[in-house]
């Protein structure tokens, strides 16, 4: 019985399908779950994906934290339920409050996509368990809303918890503060993670497979709890 | 009838790159000592009778938790009858 | 006081403003005749967008005939020239579409979003019939690099064309970006979709059945764009700029993501008899054409169209060119299924009419009859212009200006030779264009297996077998000034190597015809002659065109544009594992160029950067294009080749460059034998391409093209050691021997460093 992990789809939701596709390749199954259902069909996980959920309007994610299945998720979250958000994914986290901080406009202004090296500064989490400490990666980036920004004493508070769990290297692609790509919450079981691991799970398509062990990761420590 | 705008925008210390392109632009354009420029947002609402009491407080809360991100950004809200 | 049926039998003389809505006096009068009275403001109206230059097709549907009458028999073809977008058969059950089209005046009015709204356009064109779309790519036309309007252009299109793309979730793997000062003022935006369905999903634009009902659904209907057809693209802009300032289209790419998916689920459902999407002309050319392919009736109530803005008059709202609608022909029986699916993407629908046996198109106004015409007059039967085109005098002037050595002086010294490759490679034409295709999505979707710059956009169909399609879209305008026959084949030409040397199979070409003005008998000339060049070559490649789209009055006062037949072809691969992408690997690959160099300069880059135009392109060798793409897809299927890259602008140097950049590997080379130099390196002689063949296949590989009859010189081999010897240890250099050594840094750095300067960070 492999582990179940569910992936929302907004309206607007992009990268859903890619997210099942990594889920299958890391051996587990996907579950679609809708966003005006609040029900999570007792799925192990749930993975927030990329896109323009509500075309970004009013702000990234602003809408769609209040979909009925967020209130669930969030819900569930707060209780240990592991919820890897991946760029419109992590805006809705942060909106929801289940990270702190805030994603904006990438500083020079430009939607970007390309190739971006990471260097994995926590394996703590029930997403990035499977890294080695310090690994560097290399998977897709693309947004124009991907600046992390918090205060200073957030900030100081996720390094000194080792909750920041991935940074860009080779250059700051959107002015995220003190190069942050991704962050945990206190009990590590909720992920947000501005670039893409789903787009880096086939040889043939990314430009690495280094996406595979952030849902590997999950799979492990569920199939490992049951 | 009353009309409720709130205008919204980054908080001082966020970096605004949008702001810095049109300060860019308005100097390009010959206007000169322009010391800053901050994006942001208005809300126009039109809302049925009077805004008090509950309506009020509820309309305040949503404009800090829906119209406004208060991580990064500041708001006003002003009351036109 | 509505303007009625009743009213115009009542009221015949009415003055009507056809000259200001773009219609000529004999258009009125045949208008008057197909009516037997004059047509009310509605009618009017209707007939004005449709029998527009870009709706009807009035002036190129004579020389577009070609591309039927030569079309070569293929039973790859599905649905031919007629539809939205032709359908080709890929094999597996599996079928594709593809078009592209243009959004060229719009783009200049209003950069952002009338490159937006072009990828708006196509893409419902590929939904209405009934694929999901999988891929875009946009080939794309500006004035000088350096020109403050490029300036002004460039960026906005470019944002549009993420802004609106990355939305929809659509990977962009390809296009052009060209500078050329013949397009200053009338940049060229063209935008290409492609999608995949089962031979089943295929769905046509027809409303049959009496008795069901027309549906109208997606976004509300507002002001957008009146007019922005019969207006815009049928008409030149004056000099002064943008005088010109109808409401352009604005679009919203969410409302049109909800759209794909509604229309695909409603597809799916079985729930549509028959789909159309709204584009150029709106609700006219809709509902007119949907009636004209059927039964060839229909009864429409104008004012249940939902509205953004309730001041609109009816013939405004016939007009109108508001984004992100479509129209489905749908049972009575099935019409609740229908609207259910609409809700679950919040999606509005209304149901604005019905299909009826009567013949006419009626159209009705809060109960009175304000449209009653025959809808094929206004669809299909529009005028047909048969435009007088004379060869330009100057012509034989301007091909007998070849750039021969005593015309333009040639580099000859290894120092000169190096800096020539320097200027080209980072020449606004051939700099890498990563400042722009950064800004796009290429991996949503997760099938994209080759991207620009890879030599094809490349996309896996069936994520099982692993069947896939490439496209590549091309153009030398300069070519087809010089000779607008040899430059159409020469498009095609360069599209179908680019294709079959990424391993892909040729299957069907597209094309967007884009010219000045057709009241000029010397451009009616060129599009005349690059028809028929398009249309023979298509016939020898035995690939049939599937369809496409002609903008024309691409011109600022007298000044028309190069004549740009951009020819989109695209092939099929059975498994995209097996496909030939661009670099290199690794050391003791060798290097081969395929085909024969000749000295021949016109109309190519280097010449350009002298600031010269003139003499004959180079030679069009269809028989030879055919055995290079069956040796190329050969090699590619059998495994022979690790990668390849056709030879075209910028020649061998240029192509050789590109491969080491993408590889970041260095490689050592030398000029064959019996061959200049500066003409090996940078002539723009066809039918060539560049393989790089692993050690152990060098045999099969060479005995192959010898039994074909196709020449293969051996000229390189991939060497990642030539640094320290050459004065670089530690880095990746290309070696000529006895000429020059540049490392790959400098090569990137040359390449790399002028989109970024010209057009900011």
């Amino acid at each position: 019985m492999s582990a179940r992990i569910g992936v929302v789809t907004f309206p607007g939701s992009l990268d859903d399908a890619d997210a099942a596709r990594a889920i299958r390749i890391a051996g587990a199954t996907p579950v679609a779950l809708w966003h005006g259902d609040a029900d999570l069909h007792g799925v192990d996980a749930v993975v927030l994906p990329g896109g323009f959920s509500y075309g970004d309007y009013l702000r990234c994610g602003a809408i769609a934290k209040f979909a009925p299945v967020m209130s669930l998720i969030i819900e569930k979250a707060q209780s240990g339920l592991p919820v890897l958000g991946i760029c419109n994914g992590f805006q809705i986290l942060c909106e929801s409050h289940l990270l702190p901080g805030a994603l904006t406009r990438n500083d020079h202004q430009h939607f970007i996509c390309q190739d971006q090296k990471l260097r994995i500064e926590s394996t703590e989490t029930l997403w990035t368990s499977d890294f080695a400490l310090g690994q560097e990666i290399v998977i897709p980036l693309k947004n124009g809303e991907g600046g992390y920004v918090a205060s200073e004493a957030t900030l100081d508070e996720l390094f000194a918890e080792n909750r920041v769990i991935a940074t860009y290297q080779g250059g700051n692609p959107n002015g995220s503060y003190r190069d942050i790509a991704g962050i945990s919450n206190k009990a590590g079981n909720v992920v947000g993670l501005m670039p893409h691991p789903e787009h880096a799970v086939e040889a043939l398509t990314g430009p690495t497979t280094d996406g595979i062990p952030f849902f590997a990761s999950v799979v492990k420590s569920l199939v490992g709890a049951s | 009838m009353a009309r409720v705008v709130v205008n919204v925008a980054l908080k001082p210390e966020i970096l605004d790159p949008q702001g810095r392109a049109v300060q860019g632009a308005l100097g390009r354009l010959g206007l000169g000592g322009v010391t800053d420029v901050r994006q942001g947002k208005q809300f126009i609402i039109d809302l049925d009778g009077d805004l008090e009491g509950d309506r009020a407080a509820l309309m305040e809360k949503l404009a800090e938790e829906l119209l406004s991100n208060p991580v990064i950004e500041d708001f006003t809200l002003t009351v036109e009858n | 006081m509505i303007d009625s049926v009743e009213a115009a039998k009542t009221n015949p003389l009415s003055e009507q403003p056809w000259a200001e809505l773009g219609l000529k006096q004999d258009e009125y009068e045949s208008i008057k005749k197909i009516l037997d009275r004059r047509p009310t403001s509605s009618e009017l109206a209707m007939y004005s967008v449709m029998w527009s230059e870009h709706c009807s097709y009035k002036s190129s549907k004579v020389h577009l005939r070609q591309f039927g009458d030569k079309a070569p028999s293929t039973e790859a073809l599905l649905v031919g020239i007629g539809e939205n977008a032709g359908v080709v058969d890929i094999g597996d059950g599996w079928a594709v579409t593809f078009k592209v089209e243009s959004h060229n005046h719009p783009s200049y009015v209003e950069p952002y979003q009338g490159a937006a709204t072009g990828v708006g356009g196509i893409v419902r064109d590929i939904i209405s019939m009934g694929a999901r779309p999988l891929a875009v790519m946009d080939p794309l036309r500006f004035g000088a690099a350096d020109a403050p309007d490029t300036r002004r252009v460039l960026p906005g299109v470019v944002a549009g064309i993420g802004g609106y793309g990355n939305c929809l979730g659509l990977p962009n793997i390809g296009g052009e970006l060209v500078f050329d000062e013949s397009y200053a003022g009338n940049p060229l935006v063209n935008a290409l979709c492609v999608g995949s369905m089962k031979h089943a999903d295929i769905h046509l634009a027809s409303a049959k059945g009496v008795g069901n009902l027309v549906v109208l659904y997606g976004a509300r209907t507002g002001g957008d764009g009146i007019g922005g057809v019969s207006v815009l693209a049928s008409e030149t802009f004056d000099a002064d700029g943008p005088a010109k300032r109808p409401s352009v289209q604005v679009g919203d790419p969410f409302m049109e993501k909800l759209l794909i998916e509604a229309t695909l689920e409603v597809l799916h459902a079985g729930l549509v008899e028959g789909i159309q999407d709204l584009g150029g002309a709106g609700i006219s050319c809709a509902t007119s054409e949907l009636a004209s392919n059927g039964e060839g009736g229909m009864h429409v109530y104008l004012d249940r169209v939902l509205l953004r803005d309730a001041s609109l008059s009816p013939e405004e709202i016939l007009m109108s060119e508001s984004q992100e609608r479509m129209c489905a022909v749908v049972t009575p029986e099935k019409i609740d299924a229908f609207m259910q699916l609409c809700k679950k993407w919040d999606v509005e629908a209304v149901v604005i009419g019905e299909v009826t046996d009567t013949g006419r198109l009626v159209i009705e106004w809060h109960g009175e009859t304000i449209v009653d015409v025959p809808p094929r007059s206004v669809a299909h039967d529009g005028p047909v212009y048969e435009r007088p085109f004379h060869r330009p005098s100057w012509q034989d002037a301007l091909q007998a200006d070849a750039p021969t050595p005593e015309r333009l002086a040639r580099p000859e010294s290894p120092e000169a030779l190096k800096q020539t490759l320097l200027d080209l490679i980072s020449s606004p034409n051939l700099a890498s264009k990563s400042w722009v295709t950064s800004q796009f999505d290429r991996y949503v979707l997760g099938n994209t297996i080759l991207s620009q710059p890879e030599n094809a956009g490349m996309i896996r169909v069936d994520e099982e077998s692993g069947l896939g399609v490439a496209i590549s879209t091309d153009c030398n305008a300069r070519f087809a000034k010089l000779d607008p026959y040899a430059g159409a084949q020469l498009a095609l030409a360069e599209s179908y190597r680019n294709i079959s040397v990424a391993g892909a199979k040729p299957l069907a070409v597209t094309n967007c015809l884009n010219f000045g003005s057709p009241e000029d008998p010397e451009v009616m000339w060129q599009f005349a002659q690059a028809t028929t060049g398009l249309a023979d070559a298509c016939l020898e490649l035995g690939i049939p065109v599937t369809g496409g789209n002609v903008s024309f009055y691409n011109q600022t006062g007298d000044t028309a544009i190069h004549p740009t037949p951009v020819v989109g072809v695209l092939g099929v691969i059975d498994d995209v594992d097996r496909r030939t992408p661009m670099a290199w690997e690794d050391d003791g690959e060798l290097i081969y160029v395929l085909g024969n160099t000749a000295d021949e300069f016109a109309g190519g880059e280097w010449a350009h950067l002298q600031g010269h135009l003139g003499g004959l392109p180079p030679k069009v060798d269809l028989p030879m294009e055919r055995l290079l793409s069956e040796i190329m897809v050969a090699a590619s299927r059998d495994g022979m080749i690790t990668a390849a890259h056709d030879v075209s602008d910028g020649g061998v140097g240029v192509a050789i460059t590109e491969m080491a950049l993408r590889a970041n590997i260095g490689a050592r080379f030398w000029i064959p034998d019996n061959i200049d130099p500066f003409v090996f390196l940078f002539s723009e002689s066809t039918a060539r391409a560049i393989a790089v063949i692993p050690r152990t296949e060098e045999l099969r590989f060479t005995e192959m093209c010898a039994a074909r009859g196709m020449s293969a010189t051996r000229f390189g081999v991939v060497d990642s050691g030539l640094g320290a010897d050459s004065g670089h240890p530690d880095e990746q250099v290309i070696v000529f021997d006895s000429l020059f050594t540049l490392t790959v840094d400098q090569l990137r750095e040359a390449n790399e460093a002028t989109l970024p300067a010209l057009f900011g960070g």
